[in-house]
């Protein structure tokens, strides 16, 4: 209990420390991109160095959390940037899990069977685990797969302009397709208590603390990467085509657009994403069941882009880690109490902060911003207008 | 301008007919666009004006006839975005901006350019297109403006806006819908001498109310009337048409005099 609550009030120090420094370099910080990278390159530096001042139980939670930040990171840039609501994520990061889970399964056995399977009478391994032996190809396909699935799915829906609430219905209903075939193919996937007991990755124990650690990092160089890619894309031309479909999907095709390649291009890398936040979160949690991937999963997917702010990177990656770091703390203490938090959390969300947590900080931002322009230098609105406008 | 294009149409309508689920909003259209001309579509509320517009850039499809644009294209086999690249744009009848963007990002989405996405990901702003985009601000008076967000401005702003993205796509032929609705006079006198200073190198088609303004600055006026080309010429000879004064003019224009 008590380390649980320790790490809650790590991640809010975290967070204060973010708005800390935020605040007290805002004389300086009139929108500049350097201070920005700066703060980015010391929760960096700080995410880099955890291995060395948080407990093993710790580490692994955080690594957890981050593994979702990355999925949130993919589900807004489908959501926040392009307007397309999916309730299904927790699906393509589900598939991501479960090939790195059935990898790990094998890798245990030594290829064997795994052990549900033999009670369930099969004599040999079924042909769709066969590529799961090899463990670089269990990686690419807990990408490719979700990948692929996404890019089907967007590519049927969206070029038939089946867009708004009928395909966020559809995602949620690929989710109840995948969970009942999961639970249903029990003798193929574990069924409901899902795949664990695992023993070795790469050949070195799984659940060693060095092995955690490295896999802690890895998720975090996998967060940046992620986080930089993102940043780039959205930064980019495609940045403003993608909130253009937002905003106004026929305007854009009336302005030569082929917006549906678009927005089932966004899918699939949101999907890919999602795959690799899965086999990240597996290697880490050491189970992964249908439950975990299921309808609540995925809306709360959805809570975490709302809750850290659409619409942008780092948001998502703020509201992942705090919901979750709550729900860490609040479930295991008072494990009623979670379900209503998360659905206050969500009325909260939807009445007062609509733009999330970004949004609020960069309210305060504005509001240092117009006292330091009124205080230094008033006649140079032009240079100040300037200066953040084509960030 | 050679002559040859001179007489040839832009667009060329033959037997155009547009069917919402039995009600023909268009029947049996023959009707052309030439090229430099400022062409404006008059007629009742409900004569299918709106939808003309519609069928030209691919929002409602035609259940009958042919669509031509510069001899080669049949529109009606098109979709929206392809219609686009091969030279007609659409400006809507509410102001349809991207609010969010700057004024800039704005033109700079809308500008021609590979709208693909290989085309779009790996896009940079090149020096020809800056002076692309600051060239049709200063046209549009907006260059002060570039860098404020789009909904941040004055409802004017924001059709000139509209026209200039329009514009951008470099059209061979532009569609208006009501483009000075809602303006104040001087920005009806500023649409008024931008359309004429665009139609110097393409064909626009207006769909207007404004009798005062179409008079101004109207090449050539057709009045449609429940789906159906009722006269086409110039404003005069429409003005004086017995059938137009019936269906439509007369009432406006005695209650403009
Ligand atoms: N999408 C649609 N579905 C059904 N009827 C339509 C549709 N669009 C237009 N109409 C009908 O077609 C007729 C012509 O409309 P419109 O072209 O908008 O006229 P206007 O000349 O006033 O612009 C009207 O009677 C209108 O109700
Ligand atoms: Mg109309």
């Amino acid at each position: 209990m008590i380390p649980v609550r320790l790490d809650i009030y790590d991640e809010g120090l975290l967070l204060q420390n973010i708005r800390g420094g935020a605040v007290g370099m805002s004389k300086l910080l009139v929108q500049s991109s350097t201070n920005k990278k700066v703060i980015l390159l010391l929760i960096l530096a700080v995410l880099l160095l955890a291995p060395l001042f948080l407990s093993d139980f710790r580490l692994n939670l955080l690594g957890k959390f981050l593994a979702f930040a990355i999925l949130a990171i993919g589900l807004d840039l489908l959501w926040g940037y392009t307007g397309v609501l999916s309730l299904g994520h927790g699906i393509f990061f589900g598939i991501g899990a479960y090939s790195m889970a059935m990898y790990l399964k094998l890798e245990a056995t030594g290829g064997g069977l795994p052990d549900f399977m033999a009670w369930s009478g099969m004599k040999e391994l079924p042909l769709i685990w066969l590529p799961f032996q090899y463990p670089m190809i269990a990686i690419m396909l807990g990408m490719i797969v979700p990948a692929a699935i996404a890019f089907l799915l967007g590519w049927l829906t969206f070029r038939n302009r089946i867009n708004g609430v009928y395909f966020t219905i559809l995602s949620q209903a690929l989710v109840l397709v995948v969970v009942t075939l999961l639970i249903g193919q029990q003798n193929l996937t574990g069924g409901t208590s899902g795949l664990t007991n695992f023993q070795t990755f790469f050949g070195y124990p799984v659940n060693s603390p060095t092995t955690q650690t490295v896999v802690y990092l890895v998720t975090v160089v996998a967060l940046a990467a992620i986080f930089l890619g993102c940043s780039k894309l959205v930064k980019g031309r495609l940045g403003r085509v993608l909130v253009g479909i937002r905003d106004g999907e026929n305007r854009m095709r009336f302005l030569g657009y082929n917006t549906s390649v678009y927005k089932t291009f966004v899918y699939t890398v949101s999907g890919a994403i999602a795959g690799l936040a899965g086999m990240l979160f597996v290697l880490q949690v050491g189970i992964i069941s249908p439950t975990m991937i299921g309808i609540v999963p995925s809306i709360e997917m959805v809570l975490w882009v709302a809750l850290g702010g659409r619409g942008t990177i780092i948001g998502p990656i703020i509201g992942a880690v705090f919901v979750n770091a709550a729900k860490t703390g609040l479930s295991e203490s008072y494990p009623d109490m979670w379900t209503y938090f998360i659905g206050a959390l969500f009325v909260i969300v939807v009445i007062f902060l609509p733009k999330g947590i970004v949004g609020l900080f960069e309210k305060f931002q504005e509001r240092w911003k117009r006292a330091d322009v009124k205080d230094v230098k008033e006649p140079s609105g032009v240079t100040v207008r300037k200066n953040y406008s084509r960030l | 301008m050679s002559k040859m294009s001179k007489s040839q149409a832009v667009l060329q309508s033959e037997k155009i007919t547009v069917d919402f689920s039995g009600f023909k909003a268009i029947k049996n259209l023959d009707f052309q666009v030439k090229p430099n001309t400022v062409h404006f579509v008059i007629g009742p509320n409900g004569a299918g004006k709106t939808t003309l517009l519609d069928v030209i850039c691919g929002k409602s499809k035609a259940s009958e006839g042919k669509l031509t644009f510069k001899n080669k294209y049949d529109l009606t086999k098109m979709t929206e975005y392809g219609i686009v690249h091969k030279g007609i744009s659409r400006k809507f009848q509410a102001p349809s901006i991207f609010s969010k963007l700057t004024v800039f990002e704005n033109l700079e989405i809308a500008m021609k350019q590979k709208k693909s996405l290989s085309g779009i990901l790996f896009a940079k702003l090149k020096k020809d297109n800056k002076k692309k985009i600051d060239d049709m601000l200063n046209l549009i008076g907006l260059s002060e403006e570039q860098d404020k967000k789009a909904g941040s401005l004055a409802h004017g702003q924001k059709q000139w806006l509209e026209i200039a993205m329009v514009l951008m796509q470099e059209p061979d032929l532009v569609l208006l819908d009501e483009p000075i609705a809602g303006m104040t006079k001087t920005e009806r006198m500023k649409t008024g001498e931008l359309i004429t200073q665009i139609a110097k190198d393409r064909a626009v088609l207006i769909v207007e109310h404004d009798m005062d303004f179409v008079k101004e600055y109207a090449d050539v006026v057709t009045v449609m009337h429940e789906g159906q080309l009722l006269r086409e010429g110039s404003m005069e000879e429409v003005q004086n048409d017995p059938q137009v004064r019936q269906v439509y003019l007369g009432r406006k224009v005695e209650a403009h005099a």
